[in-house]
């Protein structure tokens, strides 16, 4: 199949002929189901499934596709059980509508955490499965047959002993008409076909011959395009430009000022970057025009310092940590990071007296559409969110900062406007991931083996400003997520988050959130008590994985594969880490090579992944293979810092990423599990930092505990 | 001014100074090129200027003169840019795919001028294009398998 985004929503929008099994179409009235006036338990089949007298059979994508390929997953769940082939489907985003797509692991119709397979795992297969049952029994009430004689295959529903078949499209209005079913049994994973398979993914074939249309590409009829300059320091404010300047510019149209931004559109980007060039903005830079980066990470040095909010307590760890004959202590830092998706920060809209489009690729569709009807003074349900795939997201699609700027800007224009963020723009007003400090302490006794173990973790939370509901108290679980609960059997433990916001800087999620930060410092500092006890790092976490089987597998299979314990020449070393996350247990072999002039050669991955039950392997491995790349990309090189109020970096000549030629060779490692799935998008990034470390500790003998490490840390150990 | 873009003549009315990259997307709708940076440092904007892979976010559409644009629009038509878009599907290179037109300009370029390259010499070839989703692994083996194809 194909996905041909505008014959969908095309066809999504006029109905297309025939019926959905008879129901009306649910994704056409978001709203109305919203403010419940359907109210039925959980979502019909319909939500999913779409299926017309003609034409293929639609899915409805729940998940938004950034790259993780999520749309060939959720369409293999939902295909599975109908028995359709995916080359008979066509998918479609979801519109904003919480009370169908909302996720059942976070509560709101978001895509983030790693959750949707999680999420999507029950409800889209019984979603295919009852569509699937109203289907072959319409076929068997026009045939007068026992409906268990009837079977389902690619599509048809069958009746063999008669020898009559009759395609889905032609049973469609009359299934519409039957009651859905309650509870469905689903297949064993035995009888799958395509789950548990490699399957070509389906968006990627518009995605090689430049036809795939991302947000950034939209064309609309009577469009302009503009560029957005904002005070550079948050919480400044617009205090002149020279608009006639700007107006000056060739293909320059307009020019919009908020009140901490100014906006040139034109009859193109470049007749708009030109023009905010000559409208030289000038700013009153207000209160946080003094921040800089020292300030910040002294005071949150200072604010670790006391006790924080205790995520986990158990067996007197600060005492046991007292009466060892070992104690380490050591503190961990990770910098504020940036998002920088490929595809800069762009929104499209339309705002009209009656009513607004808007044209994004967000991980919040419904957060979207509430942003624009605030700014615009639209209801909801007046605005049409017209999701797009994104070139990239993680986690900077979770927030709608830039569709708010951009409502207010196109509120004043009569016409449809594209505004783009320069990839500096991108950088400097990105909201961040966290600042982390970590204070470690563990105790050893004469064995070496840990009899306390202390974390205290401070930083700004992302959840306290994103979803308070989430909030436990003054904990912030995602803060502590990794920390509070290891893979491994420690005896006593006491663990603490400080939540202390930086003057400054907003903060936001980051692919791999919690695991990310915590993966990192728990496993370097296991390695510094492997090291303290004198045992081999692979052996020593053994040791302390005997009551968790899967976490040991994951583990042993990476030892085994990555062939640890060879002789490895001068120089080279290999790190290891091992974490439960998203629900999956992962284990990572990394061998580096440090030239004696400091220089971090990245040779060779090793993972070993569980996953529980897989949906589509090689999105898995894909999945690995590019987390990695991400988080090793952070951990060499990513590093936001402030001066005078601004971000110092703003292109990727100055937040460096990882190129091919530094890319290690990469091996993943699956194993055959029938526990229930986890998430995988996020899983590789946790991986990547805590291996580096312990890696160039092999190789070097130097402990490096603040990220990032390419930027010269080495060299200065 | 002129411009050859795809086998096609283009008259388009814009200022010298105007990189190429505008004109691509937002004059002439051809928006499989794409912006990551604006300053050569990413490879989104990749086209191909008589066959040589160039940044299209730094080239003034007043300097290219006579010479024939290629765009990925029209780059399956060349054997060995079909040649790499196959291997990309075939070895699922893409994640989200916004770096990708660039990638496969880079590559075919690459294996145009070099038809089997090494490692090190695709690594030398396309370490110009940066992927953010880390397709860099699948990205070698592709080129190699459209190099033997």
């Amino acid at each position: 199949m194909t996905v041909h985004r505008r014959d969908l929503l095309r066809l999504a929008g006029l109905g297309a002929g025939g019926l959905v099994l008879g129901f009306t179409w649910p994704g056409l009235l978001p709203r109305r189901a919203r403010a419940g006036a359907a109210d039925m338990a959980g979502p019909p089949p319909t939500a999913f499934i779409r299926i017309g007298a003609t034409g293929p059979v639609m899915l409805i994508m729940p998940d938004t596709e950034c790259g993780q390929g999520i749309w060939t997953s959720a369409a293999m769940l939902i295909a599975e059980e109908l028995e359709v082939g995916l080359d008979q489907v066509s998918l479609m985003p979801a519109p904003p509508d919480t009370k169908l797509y909302a996720s059942p692991l976070l509560g709101e119709q978001a895509t983030g955490g790693s959750t949707s397979i999680i999420g999507d795992w029950t409800r889209l297969r019984e979603a295919g499965a009852r569509a699937r049952i109203m289907l072959v029994q319409a076929a068997a009430n026009q045939w007068q047959v026992d409906p268990a004689s009837c079977r389902a295959a690619a599509g048809v529903v069958h009746h063999d002993a008669s020898g009559r078949s009759a395609p889905y499209a032609q049973l469609a209005d009359a299934a519409g008409v039957l009651p859905v079913p309650g509870k469905v049994a689903l297949k064993p994973a035995s009888a799958w076909t395509l789950m548990g398979t490699a399957q070509k993914r389906l968006d990627t074939p518009s995605k090689v011959n430049g036809t795939a249309v991302f947000g950034i590409d939209v064309q609309i009829p009577g469009m302009k395009i503009g560029t957005v300059a904002a005070c550079p320091v948050l919480g400044g404010r617009l205090a002149g430009i020279d608009e006639a300047a700007a107006r000056a510019v060739p293909g320059v149209r307009d020019v919009v000022r908020l009140d901490n931004a100014v906006a040139v559109i034109g009859e193109h980007f470049w007749a708009a970057k030109q023009g905010l060039q000559a409208a030289n903005p000038r700013w009153d830079e207000g209160p946080n025009a003094h921040v800089n980066s020292a300030g910040l990470v002294a005071a949150l040095a200072a604010a670790t310092q006391h006790p924080g909010a205790v995520a986990r307590d158990s067996g007197d760890a600060p005492g046991k940590i007292a009466g060892a004959a070992t104690k380490l202590e050591a503190v961990y830092e990770l910098p504020f990071l940036s998002h920088a998706p490929m595809e800069p920060i762009n929104t499209t809209l339309h705002i009209r007296p009656d009513g607004a489009d808007l044209w994004v690729g967000t991980q919040v569709p419904v957060r979207a559409q509430d942003a624009v009807a605030k700014e615009a003074g639209l209801k909801p349900e007046q605005v049409v969110v017209h999701n797009h795939m994104m070139g990239g997201a993680f986690g900077r699609r979770l927030d709608v900062d830039s569709i708010e700027q951009a409502a207010a800007i196109a509120r004043t224009l009569p016409y449809p406007v594209k505004l783009i963020w320069t990839r500096e723009e991108d950088i400097t007003h990105d909201l961040f991931r966290p600042y982390y400090y970590d204070r470690m302490a563990a105790g050893l006794d004469a064995d070496g083996r840990i009899v306390g173990w202390t974390h205290r973790t401070g930083g700004s939370s992302v959840m306290a400003r994103w979803l308070p509901a989430g909030m436990q108290g003054q904990l912030d679980p995602d803060a502590v997520e990794g920390a509070a609960q290891t893979p491994y059997d420690l005896p006593a433990m006491k663990v603490e988050y400080v939540r202390h916001e930086s003057p400054g800087v907003t903060t936001a999620w980051w692919r791999g959130v919690g695991p990310t930060h915590n993966v990192f410092v728990v496993e370097g500092f296991m390695d510094e008590c492997a090291a303290a006890a004198g045992k081999d790092p692979i052996e020593y976490r053994r040791a302390l994985l005997q009551k968790n089987p899967r976490a040991l597998a994951v583990l042993n299979l990476a030892a085994e594969k990555s062939g640890w314990g060879e002789k490895l020449p001068a120089g080279v070393g290999r790190g290891v880490s091992v974490q439960y996350a998203f629900s999956s247990f992962l284990a990572h072999v990394l061998e580096v090579e440090v030239t004696p002039r400091g220089e971090i050669r990245l040779r060779r991955a090793t993972v070993a992944i569980d996953c529980g039950q897989r949906v589509n392997p090689d999105t898995i491995t894909a999945q690995i293979e590019g987390g990695l790349i991400f988080g090793l990309s952070m951990a060499l090189y990513s590093d936001i810092t402030h001066e005078n109020g601004r971000v110092q970096q703003s292109n990727f000549n100055n937040y460096r990423m990882l190129r091919i030629d530094q890319a290690p060779r990469i091996e993943v490692h699956q194993i055959d599990s029938h526990e229930d799935p986890g998430g995988i998008g996020e899983t590789g990034t946790a991986a990547s930092a805590a291996a580096l470390a312990n890696a160039i500790y092999a190789a070097t003998g130097k402990r490096l505990r603040r990220l990032p490490f390419g930027n010269g840390a080495l060299q200065s150990a | 001014m002129i411009l050859k873009i795809n086998g096609r003549s283009y008259d388009v009315d814009i200022q010298p100074d105007m990189p190429v990259l505008w004109v691509l997307r937002d004059i002439l709708g051809l928006t499989g090129t794409k912006f990551g940076c604006g300053i050569a440092q990413c490879g989104a904007c990749t086209i191909h200027l008589d066959g040589q892979a160039v940044r299209s976010c730094v080239l003034p559409a007043g300097g290219v003169g006579d010479a024939a644009i290629t765009t990925i629009e029209a780059i399956g038509a060349l054997p060995t840019g079909a040649k790499v878009q196959k291997a990309w599907l075939d070895r699922e290179v893409v994640q989200c795919g916004y770096c990708q037109s660039g990638q496969i300009m880079s590559a075919t370029a690459l294996l145009v001028q070099t038809p089997k390259p090494t490692d090190a010499e695709i690594d030398a070839a396309m370490a110009g294009n940066i992927c953010r989703c880390g397709t860099y692994v699948r990205i070698r083996a592709a080129i190699h398998e459209a190099a033997g194809a």
